[in-house]
């Protein structure tokens, strides 16, 4: 039966902001049910706040609001918009949240909205654990035994009934916030406390622990028919008590007989069916007794989910897509399998390869924060690898996490026995090293949990480096057969020193004729003919083996490589440009080609690019891709400019292997990254720059730091994403620094910059030709140089920038774009510090802020990068109408609206080995792991909307705690006073209270932390949990002064979700936001309505 | 993974050739090369007689790891003539686990291959068709051409007669579950062992009889219902079990009939079958029944099929009769049903093992089907 035609206007709710346990996939799940459901010609509205997604592009909805996906604010959009229904199966956990308010608070039922693909108390029934297990069982399931709690009482009980270890799982959270598992009555205490206050219902779930068992999960499908599919079997190799998010994952499921395959089957689709998910995806996670075959249903996710991402990138089989077009009413059979052409998407996907991702981490950006992997997620990004065998798909899935270690025996291995009990990042080289040492398969299986089938592969693998290590010759055989189990050269040359490295060991390769074949992810196991050239590469030791890259010569290729597994610091921005270059290159006639590894994005899917290649972005998968492709065509140039620091480093060793890098030169980039080279770059444009010096020792960095001054910068000369950097104020910190800096050496020098106090951080995006410059934004940061660019929230249009300051940036930006030799994308970085203006750096690719701009300006930047690197000019594009006409971002339109970033930290899902929360403190090193636009008239109203958007509603009456640091304490007065004229109640520390007060502010004095609590007096940080401060105003004290209770409230207010700001600049602007929300000035825009008016006033 | 492997070869009839690994017994298999797509349910497959005389080539690249366990064969032993696959488990990881799947394949000398290019070969199938086939390894090894010539000395599926050599030489009963409802004459052409524990679940007392049983035998037997079973070789040699079942049909005994069965069904209804260029043959496929529309995803093993269209309804001796069911992917005939005598069956695998369970209600509805007729 054909779809519903009563729905004329679907409504689509995105997810908001990356965060942990949610993350780029659902841009993924929502554009892909944009464009089906405009195919069908319906009307789409969007609702997301998260600026850096292919879905709010304008072009991908009717109307797109970029607004704070929270209830309020979708009223307004539903009362603008009023569509017929509304799908909010797609958005994740967040869009599934605000859906069931609107429900509750009858918003729907005032406007007459429908919800699709989701039904009320299916989600109830789905989301409430307890209603869960009962509908689990009364299928005949079984589940983990387990109690509801409302309160510590309830917990208590519930833990001495069922006895300790147990899990903890608030109700209504994603990506198992706030949960975990509970060895000792300390954990239950703290572990329950957050959790209840984690979730929206203050309820958790104390449960029986299956610790150790298999786990696995399924991703569903049903129609209105009732006609269920099951997409994809996962088996995580990390086992329960590690979230499906951190472990080790393949697909499809290795370990199960077709009997407990098929009960585990039966079992998802009778709770699929009882649930009631009437229409769309689900997933459902089992967990297996490894001795008996116990199955227990752990959970289950009524919507689209981070594994349906990677189940639709694993099978070829699109979920979001036929979730969308299943919603509409049509059935499962009525709708085609795109990859066949021919069969219809009523059938099970079947794998003729496997396929692994493994899980990106970020403790490193988290000092102090417990490593252990738990039931909470923690991971920040993924990479997934296919090949014809588990051996071949693991080695390409760890060389494509761009850590330290790229697979096995890549690094030294650590001293002291390897630990393969402990659940934590990189466990899996433990487990080889500890096989490799001669531990038996039974015995790391009982310490793991690993099945001993995936340990015997790895055991395979160590058992063929020996051979690798004693044969004689390599010869092609055993070559072969190393590259079979999915060795990269760089692995094979740390075995066969004689090859000098991996470029050894490539010529050998090729001279033997050893090259990969590409196979097709087709669903089907090539039962029939793919369309789709969606390609993963493979070595065949068969000479029958096959290569199925159909040969295309019509059209010059374009190869665009993407940014690998998002990490903090290179995220779902990057992604957004390599799209972007797809969209535009294609349009300009070109072949689109794109290779990434990174299962959550729009730029691997199949329908994005002309072809897809799921490899590894490192030297040796890209320069095999690049040879496949030259073999079936003309390669017209390869981008590395657009997927951020992953390609760009591949610059260099692509352009001396002779492949066509086009745009921004190789030695270009060199000339922008290369401190020393880009200092003179600096010095012949006479622009100044922060003094610094090189120091190999900590005598060499004092004298440093005593010719410049303190405070000053220190970082490693070679990490990016700002790792490593600390701002130093004295000596004694600076001889920490360097102890602590342990592989400071002659190559490796620590950099000392100025540290440049209460400077402007100004931020700029620039397109460059060779001979024109194009602004395409300038934001003011609005925390001060210090805090980094990716963390501080940042205005665009500058909002207190004046003429002389812009004329300099711009001039600076093409001194720079034209010193260095940009051919597409520039980023510079600045900081005005009193008069003069100082370059921090500059990046020759697409920068974090780039869809930022885009949408802010309404300029496409990121595709008109791509054309200039394929040779056309700013004019011709000026021309076509891609960019405007005339002017550009650096000077915009004086009504044009204000749009403010603002950053997501991750705070909370950290905590201490001792259980606190990590310091929530902002500085130079980068911790965000996404952000969210405010669009508005005035800076106020847009600010307001960033922090709705980010953290929850500033709030517009209530408690403020004030306490900052002295240096801060003048410029602090003045909001302080407004807050308490717009009706706050003041509390304030000691010192701070004496200024207020001074300044007619009747502040009430709370006591430290330090000064401990009594019976009397609460300290701040009680009153904080004890939840009855709104708003928190704390600035640091410097790197010297006591800084302890600075951390305890930050932590406290993390805990407690209180809005906290830690910089002046931040509490100028909550306080204009507050005023505009008082004022009700803030309603919504839709992004075109804003764009068209934009182009008006342009030309 | 030891250093001295063995060679195999895979040798088509038209000249192709597949150089892997030994795998299991050594020495020559020779059948037609068809292909799976089921990633799960190999010691199933293996036992499953519908596979007899064929060399089954696993799309599914590992291979054997959850071992080889003493409950899921579905016929007294390992019925293909040989298996090529790409990535046989180094040890086997289950709890049911008794002994590894190589030595299950050594200990019956299944002749095997791995470490081929399995996605090349079935990509070749799947153009070229299911064609015949032999794995060498061992002594049988021999220069290219003599093997292509063993092979194309070896005789085609089509027009092959196999059930004969499959069906069991004894009657024997498989007693109902509880209490007894029914009494079933199973024709054995091939049957798996799930299909009489499906009946029996049900109450079914399932008398198991050989291929060449006479109606008498039968009459003697005074079934409630009378089943045929799925199998190898080509239907259209299956003349006596198609005139058993008209005898049957005049007699109007409730009949159901699965895969080989389907087709002996059609035969007698007066329909031809026709040979498929690859097949069906996985756990994954598609089955829209027309009166419901609704789709089933279940278990095939076919390389035959019987001609007709969607919902199509059409007259026999024995009165009208319909198409019921369909394979949405190529519109082949999945199942019949008789009008005017109670008759139905389906071309694929309710009894599943291996596969889905979607179809189990088919047994169902012939317990219905005998309850009606029972009066
Ligand atoms: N009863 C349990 N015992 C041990 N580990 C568990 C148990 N329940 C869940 N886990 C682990 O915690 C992780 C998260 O739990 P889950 O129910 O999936 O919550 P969510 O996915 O919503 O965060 C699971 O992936 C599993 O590894
Ligand atoms: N000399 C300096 N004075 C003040 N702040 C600085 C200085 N250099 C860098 N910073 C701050 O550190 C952040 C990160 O430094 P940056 O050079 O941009 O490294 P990254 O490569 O991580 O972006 C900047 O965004 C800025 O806020
Ligand atoms: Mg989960
Ligand atoms: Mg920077």
């Amino acid at each position: 039966m054909p779809r519903r035609d009563d729905i004329r206007h679907v409504m689509v709710i995105g997810s908001g902001p990356i965060v942990i346990g949610q993350a780029a996939e659902f841009d993924y799940s929502g554009t892909q049910a944009c464009r089906v459901l405009r195919a069908e010609g319906l009307r789409v509205s969007l609702v997301n706040s998260n600026p850096a997604t292919i879905m709010t592009d304008p072009e991908f909805a009717d109307a797109t609001y970029v607004e704070p996906v929270t209830p309020e604010f979708l009223e307004q959009v539903i009362a603008a918009e009023r569509p017929d229904a509304i799908l909010p199966t797609l958005g994740g956990q967040t869009a599934l949240n605000a859906a069931v308010a609107l429900h509750e608070s009858g918003v729907l039922e005032r406007y007459g909205v429908e919800l699709i693909g989701a039904d009320i108390d299916a989600i109830q029934r789905g989301e409430d654990r307890l209603k869960f297990k009962e509908i689990v069982q009364s299928v005949g399931g079984d589940v983990p035994r387990s109690a509801v709690c409302h309160s510590m009482d309830e917990v208590r009980a519930a833990a001495a009934d069922l006895g300790l270890p147990v899990v903890i799982r608030p109700s209504f959270t994603m990506g198992g916030l706030g949960s975990g598992m509970a060895h000792t009555p300390e954990d239950l205490e703290r572990l329950a406390s957050t959790g209840l206050a984690a979730s929206p219902v203050t309820e958790v779930l104390i449960e029986e622990s299956v610790l150790g068992w298999k786990e696995y999960e399924l991703e569903l499908m049903r129609d209105k028919h009732d006609n269920v599919v099951v997409v994809c079997s996962i088996e995580n190799l990390d086992p329960m008590g590690v979230h499906t998010g951190d472990s080790i994952t393949v697909a499809p499921a290795m370990t199960l007989t077709d009997r407990e395959y098929q009960r585990m089957r039966d079992v998802g689709i009778a709770v699929l069916r009882a649930v009631g998910v009437d229409t769309g995806g689900c997933n459902i996670q089992f967990a297996v007794h490894p001795g008996t075959g116990r199955l227990v249903v752990i959970e289950m996710n009524p919507r689209v989910s981070r594994s349906s991402a990677l189940a639709s990138k694993a099978t070829g089989f699109p979920i979001a897509k036929i979730a969308a077009r299943l919603a509409i009413g049509y059935t499962l059979d009525e709708i085609r399998n795109d990859i066949t052409g021919e069969t219809p998407a009523a059938f099970e996907p079947t794998l003729d390869y496997v396929v692994v991702k493994i899980p990106r981490f970020a403790f490193e950006k988290f000092p102090g924060a417990d490593p252990e992997l738990t039931t909470t997620m923690k991971s920040v990004g993924e990479a997934m690898a296919l090949g014809r065998s588990f051996q071949e798909a693991l080695g390409k899935a760890l060389r494509s996490m761009e850590t330290s270690r790229v697979g096995f025996w890549t690094a030294l291995d650590p001293d002291g026995d390897p630990d393969v009990a402990a659940s934590r990042e990189g466990r899996i080289y433990a487990v080889e090293q500890a096989l490799r040492m001669g531990r038996s398969v039974a015995d790391v299986a009982a310490e793991s949990g690993i099945d001993p089938w995936f340990l015997d592969q790895i055991l395979g693998l160590t058992e063929l480096r020996q051979e690798i290590e004693d044969a004689a010759v390599l010869d092609a055989p055993l070559l072969r057969r190393a590259k079979r189990a999915g060795l990269s050269d760089r692995q094979i040359a740390v075995l066969r020193p004689e090859f000098a490295g991996e470029d050894g060991v490539r010529s050998l390769r090729h001279r033997l004729g050893i090259r990969p074949v590409y196979k097709t992810v087709d669903t089907c196991a090539a039962e029939f003919a793919a369309r789709t050239p969606y390609h993963y590469s493979a070595y065949e030791t068969d000479p029958a083996a096959e290569s199925e890259i159909a040969p295309q010569t019509e059209k010059p290729k374009v190869l665009i490589l993407g940014s690998g597994p998002n990490r903090i610091g290179q995220g779902i921005e990057f992604d957004y440009s390599c799209v972007h270059a797809v969209m535009a290159l294609r349009e300009a006639g070109f072949e689109t080609v794109m290779v990434n590894c990174n299962p959550e994005t729009v730029s691997t899917d199949y329908d994005t690019a002309d072809r897809l290649y799921f490899e590894p972005l490192t030297f040796e998968d890209v320069l095999e891709v690049v040879h496949a492709e030259q073999v079936s065509g003309t390669v017209a140039g390869v981008i590395v400019q657009l997927g951020g620091q992953t390609p760009l480093g591949l610059a260099q060793r692509l352009t001396a292997a002779g492949v066509p890098v086009v745009g921004t030169s190789a030695a270009a980039i060199d000339l922008a990254e290369d401190r020393g080279a880009f200092g003179e770059v600096l010095r012949k444009a006479g622009l100044p720059a922060p003094a610094f010096g090189m120091a190999t020792s900590f005598d060499e960095a004092r004298a440093i730091a005593a010719r410049i001054g303190y405070p000053v910068l220190v970082r490693p000369s070679y990490v990016l994403g700002g790792r490593g950097m600390e701002i130093v104020y004295d000596d004694e910190t600076l001889a920490g620094y360097i102890s602590r800096a342990t592989t400071i050496s002659e190559d490796r020098p620590v950099l000392v910059d100025r540290f440049l106090d209460d400077a402007i951080e100004i931020d700029v995006d620039a397109l460059c030709d060779g001979s024109e410059v194009f602004i395409g934004g300038v934001m003011e940061h609005i925390e001060e140089a210090g805090v980094h660019s990716g963390d501080s929230s940042c205005a665009l249009p500058p909002i207190t920038l004046g003429r002389s300051v812009l004329e300099q940036v711009r001039r600076s930006t093409e001194a720079i774009a034209h010193g260095v030799g940009v051919r597409g994308l520039l980023n510079v970085q600045y900081a005005l510090h009193g008069e003069t203006l100082y370059v921090l750096e500059a990046n020759p690719r697409a920068s974090r802020t780039v869809p930022f701009v885009s949408k802010a300006t309404a300029v496409p930047l990121a595709k008109a990068a791509a054309r200039i690197m394929l040779g056309a000019t700013i004019a011709e594009l000026r021309a076509e109408g891609l960019l405007p006409g005339h002017g550009d971002g650096g000077e915009l339109p004086p009504d044009a609206p204000i749009a403010v970033k603002e950053a997501v930290l991750p705070f909370h899902r950290f905590r201490t080995v001792e259980g606190h929360g990590v310091d929530p403190l902002l500085g130079p090193e980068m911790k965000s792991t996404g952000e969210v636009m405010g669009f508005d008239a005035s800076f106020g109203a847009a600010f307001a909307k960033s922090q709705a958007g980010a953290y929850g509603s500033l709030p517009t009456s209530g408690r403020v705690f004030v306490s900052m640091a002295d240096r801060d304490k003048r410029a602090m007065v003045f909001p302080v006073l407004r807050l308490a004229d717009l009706g706050f109640e003041v509390l304030a520390t000691e010192g701070t209270a004496d200024v207020l007060r001074r300044h007619g502010v009747a502040a009430t004095v709370v006591r430290k932390h330090s000064d401990g609590s009594t019976e009397g007096g609460e300290t701040i940080v009680d009153r904080i949990l004890a939840g009855d401060v709104d708003l928190i105003i704390n600035t640091p004290y410097g790197n010297s002064g006591p800084r302890v209770d600075g951390y305890e409230i930050r932590s406290a207010a993390v805990a407690r979700g209180v809005p906290c700001i830690t910089t002046v600049q931040g509490a100028g602007a909550a306080v204009q936001g507050i005023e505009a929300m008082k004022a009700g000035r803030i309603g919504v825009r839709s992004l075109q309505d804003a764009h068209a008016s934009l182009l008006k006033a342009r030309s | 993974m030891t250093a001295l492997l063995e060679t195999a070869l895979l040798v088509l009839e038209d000249g192709r050739i597949f150089r892997g690994e030994a795998y299991g017994a050594r020495g020559e298999g020779l059948g037609e090369a068809v292909f799976t797509t089921g990633m799960t349910g190999y010691q199933e497959t293996l036992t499953d007689p519908s596979y007899h005389r064929q060399i089954v080539v696993q799309t599914a690249p590992q291979i054997g790891n959850t071992g080889w366990n003493d409950e899921d064969d579905e016929s007294r032993g390992i019925q293909v003539a040989g298996y090529a696959v790409r990535d046989p488990a180094r040890t086997p990881s289950n709890w049911r686990s008794r002994r590894s799947l190589e030595d299950a394949l050594r200990e019956q000398g299944i002749v095997g291959i791995s470490g081929i290019d399995t996605r090349a070969l079935v990509r070749h199938l799947r153009e070229r068709g299911a064609m015949r086939a032999g794995v060498f390894s061992g002594d049988a090894l021999g220069p290219d051409d003599e093997l292509v010539a063993r092979v194309l000395g070896s005789p085609q599926m089509e027009g092959a007669d196999l059930y004969g050599a499959v069906t069991t030489r004894e009657p024997y009963v498989v007693p109902a579950d509880g209490e007894r409802r029914f009494r079933v004459a199973a024709l054995d052409v091939g049957i798996k062992f799930n299909t009489p524990r499906m009946m029996a679940a049900r109450g079914i007392e399932v008398h198991v009889l050989p291929a060449g049983t006479p109606m008498e035998q039968i009459d003697e037997l005074a079934p409630d219902g009378f089943f045929v079973a799925n199998g190898p070789g080509d239907p259209a040699t299956a003349d006596a079990p198609v005139a058993l079942t008209r005898q049957v049909l005049e007699r109007r005994i409730p009949t159901f009939g699965i895969c080989f069965g389907n087709q002996i069904l059609a035969r007698a209804l007066g329909r031809g079958t026709y040979k498929l260029r690859y097949g069906h043959r996985g756990i994954n496929i598609p089955v829209i029944e027309h009166a419901t529309g609704r789709v089933s995803i279940t278990s095939q093993n076919h390389g035959f099929a019987v001609e007709g269209e969607a919902g199509e309804r059409f007259d026999t001796p024995f009165g009208a009769a319909e198409i019921s069911h369909t394979c949405p992917n190529d519109g082949c005939v999945e199942g019949l049903r008789a009008i005017d005598v109670p008759a139905f069956s389906v071309q694929y695998h309710p009894e599943a093992a291996a596969g889905p369970h979607d179809a189990a209600d088919l047994f169902d509805r012939f317990v219905e089907l005998m309850d009606g007729s029972k009066g």
